[in-house]
C-alpha cells in the first residue's frame, strides 16, 4: 500500500531546545564539526487505495491542521511514492 | 453552581481541579473527554497533566477530543473556560487561544512556587483580584515556553490580553514573561501556573506567614464564581 511521507520541523527562528540539547553531546564527544542540530518529525500515512486528489487534498488540510501547528512548526515536505 | 473539569486520558490533576471548585464554592462536575455533553455546567476547567503522553504536541490530540467541538461551541457563546497548564495547551491547540507552548529553554522540566502579576483583573477568572496583585502559586512544567509571533505579541499586550506575568525569574524562556491569556471576550483563560494547588492552608506554596499556607490560586475559582452568579 502507497505510504505519504510528511515532515515537519520547528520554526527556523525558534529555539529547538531538544537540538540544542544533542548539539551538546556531539561537543562533549569531540564532535565540533558539527555546530548545530535540529530534531523534527516525520509521519508515514499509508492509504488504503490510490492516491487521489481527495487524497492529496486531505493530507495537506491534515498536515497543516494536525501533524504540525503553525504557531511553532513548519511543514518542510510532503512527498508522494513514485506511480506504479 | 455548577464547574465542569474534564478529564482526558494522562489528565493528572482533575482532582485537585474538582477539590479547588468545591473550597470556592461551587458544584464540581467530573466530565469525559469522549463524551458530547457537558451536563448543563456553568464553566469549564481543562486541567493539567499529560493528555495523550503529550504525543504529536503538548495537548494536540486532546484538542481534537469528542467533547471539544462542545467546549468550543460553549467558549464561543461566552462560558468562563479556564485551561491550566496541559489545559492550556489545549486551548492554544483548538485555537480559543492564540500562540503556543514549547519545551522549556532550559531543557529541564521545573517545579517551583512562581510569583506572578495579575495584569488583567477583568476576565471571567480574575476579577476578584485587583490588577497588578502578586501572587504565588505552584508551576510544574516541561513545555511552558509561550511564543506567538511579534505582531500576536504586540496586540496581545495592546488589548490587555496578557492577564499573568512572571515575576522575579522567568521559568520557561515564555516570551515577554507571559504566563496566562485571555481571549477577546475575557471568558476563556489559559496560563501554565497551577492555581488548583494553593486553595487550602496547609498545601499551598509558603508564605512570610506560615509553611504551605498560601492560597492565592483559590481567587481565579471564586472570580468565576461570582460572575456567574452576577449574570
Amino acid at each position: 500500500m502507497p505510504t505519504i511521507l510528511v515532515e515537519v520541523m520547528p520554526k527556523a527562528e525558534l529555539l529547538d531546545p531538544q537540538g540544542k540539547a544533542v548539539s551538546g553531546a556531539l561537543t562533549r564527544l569531540g564532535k565540533s564539526e558539527f555546530t548545530d542540530v535540529r530534531i523534527g518529525k516525520r509521519f508515514e500515512l499509508t492509504v488504503d487505495g490510490p492516491i487521489t486528489d481527495a487524497v492529496r487534498n486531505d493530507v495537506q488540510k491534515i498536515a497543516d491542521e494536525i501533524l504540525s501547528n503553525s504557531v511553532i512548526e513548519d511543514v518542510v515536505a510532503i512527498t508522494y511514492p513514485e506511480a506504479e | 453552581m455548577r464547574i465542569g473539569v474534564i478529564t482526558f486520558p494522562g489528565s493528572l490533576d482533575e482532582r485537585d481541579a474538582q477539590r479547588a471548585i468545591r473550597i470556592a464554592g461551587a458544584e464540581p462536575v467530573a466530565l469525559w473527554h469522549g463524551e458530547h455533553d457537558l451536563h448543563g455546567v456553568d464553566a469549564l476547567v481543562l486541567p493539567g497533566g499529560f493528555s495523550y503522553g503529550d504525543y504529536l504536541r503538548a495537548g494536540a490530540i486532546a484538542s481534537v477530543s469528542p467533547i471539544m467541538a462542545e467546549v468550543i461551541d460553549a467558549a464561543n457563546k461566552g462560558m468562563p473556560v479556564l485551561g491550566i497548564c496541559n489545559g492550556f495547551q489545549m486551548l492554544t491547540e483548538a485555537h480559543l487561544l492564540p500562540g503556543g507552548l514549547i519545551r522549556n529553554e532550559s531543557g529541564h522540566f521545573v517545579r517551583r512556587d512562581q510569583k506572578l502579576r495579575v495584569e488583567n483583573a477583568d476576565t471571567a477568572w480574575t476579577a476578584n483580584f485587583t490588577a497588578n496583585d502578586e501572587i504565588v502559586i505552584p508551576l510544574k512544567n516541561g513545555e511552558g515556553g509561550f511564543i506567538a509571533s511579534e505582531d500576536e505579541l504586540d496586540r496581545l499586550e495592546g488589548e490587555g490580553h496578557v492577564v499573568f506575568r512572571y515575576l522575579e525569574k522567568n521559568p520557561n524562556g515564555s516570551l515577554r514573561d507571559i504566563a496566562g491569556i485571555t481571549n477577546d471576550r475575557g471568558n476563556v483563560v489559559g496560563l501554565m501556573p497551577h492555581p488548583e494547588h494553593a486553595v487550602e492552608p496547609g498545601f499551598g506554596p509558603d508564605t512570610t506567614d506560615a509553611m504551605r499556607s498560601g492560597v492565592d490560586g483559590l481567587t481565579l475559582f471564586t472570580s468565576a464564581i461570582a460572575q456567574l452568579q452576577a449574570v
